[in-house]
């Protein structure tokens, strides 16, 4: 039976890579931890994380010059300058030491082979030798908007290998893991986190964790798109939601959400980058490869903001594969070889066979830009501290700390996973006191009583109301259709009007369902308000940023706009009001002023004032929306 | 009419444990066969037109978590990548037996593969502390892909459901578990000595308490290399008793 009400050190909502790894950092150092996790951790989504792991490490001899200062200014550049800057430049110094880290817990990273090596480049097949004195380092391969091979891995399960070596390690330091619980609400005062109240995805029942320090780490949220995501089933953003929930933490750049150029058509399973990476090309319906036209530079390699963007023009203009399921491009591996798939592809083999039946060795793949990655999430200071809470950090895809911007590169997200783990974890290690937990069991009592009354009023709600199945697909449409590649004001207004229309429909689903224990019905509909809440705040910043910028792409407002958009949403929704209350704040101080990404568009508004100014104004109008101080630690 | 023309029965057992009233039985549900149509799809579908509080794992939907293993007419099969095409007209899922039911075709997977894990220590033993500052060890790649062909184990519990002896002995390692010590085993990361795995390997709950079906090399939706791991087992064992 688990306690009605326990306490713990550290609570860590989320059992990925992000949780796990911040959650070894605060264990090794002698604190309580307890991790809830809705799945057993070893499932959780980071194991499908397939094409590596960003870090300069500069092995091999397409990595050559490569060092933290070329990653940052990828990273910069990659988020088309929405990124704080002093975060990128925190992760790209700590990204190798991370990685080699893993290398430690087990993670068995392809190694570089001294002598004579053969890669396919830009369409050539191209024999290069690796120097004799690198044998046995770690590997690289290339990826979209990189200037050099750096993405390390381990076949294409990279991400599987890393949470298995993660959890090997939370395993051998004792961590308890409490699986099947998902974090429904958080424990707090207005201004501080004393932890949060879980529900047993076993028996149903809730129970209350009072913890020193809460962290969310529960990944993205691409379950707003319904089906239309890459994303596992269990992404449907509760750690997002229950910040949002409080009234007073933002969500940052809920507008910024990444559609990943090759998933499978139609199912939307991911096929990695590093296809791409090792030289596979995007064909239309006649055969052709549209991105060299499309950029002569990077190609199939540019950022995956401007290959979606690219891949979903080309369908518009009629060079796609027509299916009853809309239409698809096709990813060519083939020139590749049996082998290389086989070996260091194997999963996009794997899947190729089991999820359409064919042999990418011998068959083109269909694919399509689908819902993958949201850049946006509970926004925290460079320390993983949130805004407005103290006592409450998030890391990973959850958060928005931001390195991201408005478009992430692959494989940068698998790192900052590790990164923002450790020294987030640090942080919470050296900061939280050696006392117990000095909450009023007040505030747990109340978020129970309200957590339970929710759940025993959707069992009881009688009626004709809509079904939450219907009201997730209506959702689903709204998103896909209006708030994804291309966006305009117009269609914006519609979603934003539907989705607000959805939300009365939450009120109002009644459940056929009254079976007792975990009930995946009434399981689900405890969930589907808040992701209507998600998506409501992700169209209205899209509707309000009226410029383009990575992958927010307004079609009525094609340029960038430094002069006006500079900055970052932030998205807050005050307990009982009708609307989120949406505000911006600068992105950051700019060390690298705002300029030409290397590919894409060229064209852009530039910025008015001086970098100074801009940096200037940056920390009070950050403590003015919330940031707590940095101490200084990173 | 369907598209596939076919019509399928699915005989899926139900209980929940968490309900006083409810008994273990088979409920039966019919739908229409659609073309490419996985049992992911097809359980939803019954999910979410027919029964609402029928209980099953999904999470990544690509072969890749391993929350989804199942019996499938009497065969543990991952649910996601089971394609209705491959299937006869009447199909019959079960929970995977060994594991706690926690309802319907939802198991406690986890629990279990925790327990195997801090059995065996499933975890590198280091000789020295992490050096933040130092390159990494190096690896030749060669014994980094063999390391890598048994770590992409997922721990789905399809080996487990097969394996005769896993069926009755509860501190059998079982076919997972044995995988992953060989993959400890073989890592020369891990500083654990012969005569300290002669004791993880060498009794009748590690690699001899195999006695060779071999349901799990069929099964397993990795496919993994078991036959060359369980051999690699018994040298190893072997060697160290000589």
């Amino acid at each position: 039976m688990t306690p009605r009400i326990s306490s713990t050190d550290v609570l860590v909502i989320g059992g990925g890579l992000a949780g796990e790894r911040c959650a070894i950092e605060a264990a090794a150092a002698g604190h309580d931890v307890l991790i809830l996790s809705l799945v057993p951790p070893r499932r959780s989504h980071s194991c499908a994380a397939q094409g590596g792991m960003q870090a300069a490490l500069g092995n091999c001899v397409k990595a050559e010059g490569d060092n933290p200062d070329v990653h940052y200014l990828d990273t910069v550049r990659g988020s088309d300058w929405g990124a704080d800057q002093k975060v990128a430049r925190v992760f790209a110094d700590n990204a190798p030491i991370a990685v080699r880290e893993l290398a430690h817990f087990g993670v068995p990273w392809t190694r570089v082979k001294g002598g004579k090596n053969s890669y396919f480049i830009k369409g050539e097949r191209v024999e290069i030798e690796e120097a004799l004195e690198n044998d046995g380092l770690i590997m690289h391969r290339d990826f979209g908007g990189t200037a050099k091979w750096r993405a390390c891995y381990a076949g294409a399960g990279t991400g599987h290998s890393a949470l298995f070596a993660v959890d090997a390690e939370v395993v051998r330091l004792g961590v308890t893991v409490r699986d099947r619980a998902e974090a429904v609400e958080l424990i707090h005062d207005g201004s501080r986190c004393y932890g949060a109240v879980s529900r047993c995805l076993r028996t149903g029942e809730h129970s209350a964790i009072l913890a020193k320090a809460t962290v969310i780490a529960t990944g993205g949220h691409g379950r707003i798109y319904g089906q239309y995501t890459t994303n596992a089933t269990i992404n449907e953003g509760m750690g997002a939601a229950i910040a949002l929930n409080t009234g007073i933490v933002p969500l940052g750049n809920m507008e910024a959400v990444q559609f990943h150029p090759t998933a499978l058509s139609p199912s939307g399973i991911l096929v990695t980058e590093g296809c791409r990476g090792d030289g596979g090309f995007l064909l239309d319906k006649d055969g052709h490869r549209f991105m060299v036209d499309a950029e002569p530079e990077k190609q199939e390699l540019a950022s995956r903001d401007v290959v979606s963007r690219h891949m979903a023009q080309r369908m518009r203009d009629g060079f796609g594969v027509e299916t009853k399921h809309g239409p698809h491009l096709w990813l060519d591996v083939r020139q590749l070889g049996d082998e290389h798939l086989r070996t260091k592809l194997r999963e996009v083999w794997e899947i190729c066979r089991d999820f359409v039946g064919l042999d990418p060795a011998q068959e083109l793949i269909p694919v399509r830009p689908t819902q993958h990655y949201s850049m946006g999430g509970v926004r925290v200071n460079a320390e993983g501290e949130a805004y407005n809470m103290a006592g409450l950090f998030a890391v990973g895809e959850a958060s928005c700390w931001d390195m991201h911007g408005f478009n992430r590169l692959g494989g940068n997200s698998l790192a900052e996973t590790i990164v923002s783990g450790r020294l987030v974890g640090q942080r919470i290690a050296q900061t939280i006191g050696k006392g117990g937990v000095d909450a009023e069991t007040r505030y747990a009592n109340e978020a129970l009583q309200r957590a339970e009354e929710r759940a025993a009023g959707l069992l009881a709600r009688q009626g004709d109301g809509p079904g939450v199945y219907a009201v997730r697909d209506a959702m689903a449409e709204v998103m896909i259709g209006k708030v994804g590649i291309f966006r305009t004001g117009d269609e914006l207004e519609q979603a934003v009007a539907e989705l607000g229309q959805l939300l009365d429909d939450c009120d109002r689903i009644v459940l056929r369902s009254k079976a007792p224990g975990m009930n995946p019905e009434l399981s689900f509909a405890l969930r589907i308000k808040s992701m209507v809440r998600l998506a409501y705040i992700t169209a209205k910043g899209a509707l309000a940023r009226t410029e383009s910028r990575g992958a927010h792409f307004r079609s009525d407002f094609p340029l960038r706009d430094d002069a006006s958009w500079l900055n970052r949403t932030l998205a807050r929704w005050p307990e009982a009001a009708a609307e989120p209350d949406i505000s911006y704040e600068p992105v950051g101080e700019l060390d690298v002023p705002p300029g030409h990404r290397g590919y894409g568009a060229d064209e852009r508004i530039e910025m008015e004032m001086t970098v100074e100014d801009y940096n200037r104004q940056v920390e009070d109008a950050q403590r003015a929306a919330g940031k707590l101080p940095v101490e200084g630690m990173l | 009419m369907s598209e596939t023309g076919r019509r399928l029965t699915f005989e899926v057992f139900r209980y929940n444990p968490q309900d006083p009233d409810s008994k273990p039985h088979m409920q039966t549900f019919e739908i229409e066969e659609v073309p490419y149509m996985s049992l992911f799809m097809a359980l939803n579908e019954i999910r979410e037109t027919l029964d609402p509080s029928l209980q099953f794992d999904f999470a990544c939907r690509s072969a890749i978590c391993g929350s989804c293993g199942m019996m499938v007419n009497g065969q543990p099969a991952l649910g996601c990548r089971t394609q209705t095409s491959d299937l006869p007209d009447v199909v019959r899922l079960h929970p995977l037996p060994v594991f706690k039911l926690v309802g319907d075709l939802s198991v406690d997977t986890g629990i279990w593969f925790r327990e195997m894990a801090e059995k065996s220590e499933a975890w590198i033993h280091a000789e020295k502390a992490f050096d933040p500052q130092a390159q990494e060890d190096r690896m030749d790649d060669d014994l980094a892909q063999k390391i890598y062909d048994s770590d992409r184990c997922i721990e789905c519990g399809c080996c487990v459901a097969s394996c005769g002896v896993a069926n009755v002995n509860a501190e059998f390692a079982g076919p997972a578990g044995l995988n992953r010590i060989a993959r400890f085993a073989m890592d020369p990361r891990d500083t654990r000595d012969d005569d300290e795995w002669f004791e993880v390997i060498s009794n009748e709950n590690g690699v001899f308490g195999c006695i060779g079906m071999m349901a799990c090399h069929d099964v397993c939706p990795k496919e993994l290399p078991l036959l060359e791991v369980y051999a690699y087992l018994r040298r190893k064992a072997l060697s160290t008793a000589l």
